[in-house]
């Protein structure tokens, strides 16, 4: 075994950037989605509950490669019809876009569970003595509810964005030049499949290790001044 | 939308639907059955039996599907001996690397179930069956495994459902299952929106048929009569 990688080392270091960046900013989609379904799950409009649901069982019914493909490929002849209407005819979807927006898609749809959960999991009380106070709606969802849905939310959060984590391989199907992606490329011209693909494995792993000392220092920071139960 | 040619192409997508199937089926059948021995040895209280089905686990929890379908796929080739040896013709067919690297996976993630599973079997009962004189793997046979199958059967539903949808990688070692049919009549046809609709339905609708399978066979196993203690 060839301990500088062929030289591709700085190849592999690229991809996983851009997987990191990936991941972060379909993190970021993702969590808007699922935050926007949850709310539209738990609103007293039924319009609005009937969306939240569709949203995330249509979503969660479907593969996460599934919906790459159809975003990268699907969206060709609208982006296009777009450009031509804003005068920018080339106009057309980045892989790393149509990455965000699906990854970001997936996630949103489990986390609006995850936030649903944790809205429920609010007495009612809280948000009816913010309404006592005088408190206006936006107030009391950004002030007292929100803040105390984190704590309950981070961990399965975290799950999710683990599976994110994992899930950014796919858009390598697409041409993204990210881990996986560098790894194929590295194989072709040094013929080690094994190797390159053993390199990237422990990029993910290192990767996983990673957010999940993140996650730690979240949860840690969001239970301060809660005790856990002797359970 | 095109609908006549969503209707036109149905019979393959069909096709494609039933390798789907028939992977996952088999996938989740002998991931389970390699996962017992796996999750008894991971609730293990001595960590020399703990280390090894961790090290499994975190290895097969902590990577892409798709880059151990390569692994397996790809990779594997890189190796003499594995060319010459006695499994090759195996080895290179995407069906049977398929298999094996989504059995593996799930492997590993149904482990994990099985653990949790064990552990959450209440002590006092366990305590009960060695007090009326069990020996210990009569207790883990009688009492222990059927209590955790019970407890962990909703998880393992939703990781039938997760590979149902994992197993669209398939698709990027050549296999014609449902997405992979999905790319090849697109690669014909130039109709990806419509295509990948269709597939996609027929994924919702495998995940609907499943639900409900196992919500029959939560029912039929009484899953909600234990959950009281």
């Amino acid at each position: 075994m060839n301990f500088d990688l062929y030289g591709f080392g700085p190849a592999l270091l690229a991809g996983t950037w851009i997987t990191i960046q990936l991941a972060l900013c379909s993190l970021a989609l993702g969590l808007c989605l699922g935050l926007a379904g949850a709310l539209a799950k738990t609103s007293p409009y039924r319009t609005l509950r009937w969306l939240g649901d569709a949203y995330s069982t249509m979503v969660r019914g479907v593969p996460e490669l599934l919906w790459v493909l159809l975003i990268y490929y699907g969206s060709v002849g609208f982006v296009r019809e777009l450009g031509e209407a804003i005068g920018y005819p080339e106009l057309e979807l980045s892989a790393f876009s149509a990455g965000v927006l699906a990854l970001g898609l997936c996630f949103g749809a489990y986390a609006t569970e995850v936030f649903r959960g944790a809205l429920l999991a609010i007495p009612r009380g809280h948000r009816e003595a913010g309404l006592a106070l005088g408190l206006s709606r936006p107030r009391i969802l950004f002030r007292l509810v929100l803040p105390q849905m984190w704590r309950i939310a981070i961990p399965g959060l975290g799950n999710l964005f683990m599976i994110l984590m994992k899930d950014t391989a796919l858009v390598s199907v697409v041409g993204l030049d990210e881990v996986m992606r560098s790894a194929q490329v590295a194989v072709t011209s040094s013929k080690q499949p094994f190797t390159f693909f053993m390199v990237a494995a422990f990029i993910y792993l290192g990767l996983t290790v990673l957010s999940m000392l993140i996650l730690h220092f979240f949860e840690k920071r969001a239970n301060r001044g809660f005790v856990r139960s002797a359970a | 939308m095109k609908w006549d040619v969503i209707v036109k192409w149905l019979p393959k997508l069909l096709e494609g639907a039933y390798l789907t199937l028939e992977l996952v089926a088999i996938a989740v059948l002998v991931g389970l059955l390699i996962a017992i021995p796996l999750g008894m040895a991971r609730a293990s209280r001595h960590w020399y039996v703990r280390a090894l089905p961790f090290s499994y686990i975190f290895f097969f929890r902590g990577t892409p599907l798709l880059l151990q379908l390569f692994l397996v796929y790809y990779g594997l080739a890189q190796f003499d001996a594995v060319k010459q040896g006695p499994l090759w013709p195996y080895l290179r067919d995407p069906y049977w690397c398929a298999l094996i690297a989504m059995t593996m996976h799930t492997a590993a993630y149904i482990a994990e179930i099985i653990r949790g599973a064990i552990q959450a079997v209440p002590p006092g009962e366990v305590e009960a069956a060695r007090s009326l004189g069990m020996s210990r793997a009569q207790t883990m046979w009688h009492i222990i495994l059927p209590r955790a199958a019970r407890i962990g059967l909703p998880a393992y539903s939703n990781e039938v459902i997760l590979m149902l949808k994992a197993s669209s990688l398939a698709s990027t070692i050549t296999l014609l299952e449902l997405t992979g049919m999905a790319r090849t009549i697109i690669a014909r046809t130039y109709l990806p929106v419509e295509i990948f609709f269709a597939a996609g339905l027929f994924y919702l609708a495998m995940t609907f048929i499943l639900v409900q399978v196992f919500r029959w066979l939560e029912r039929k196993l009484r899953v909600d009569a234990l959950q009281g203690r």
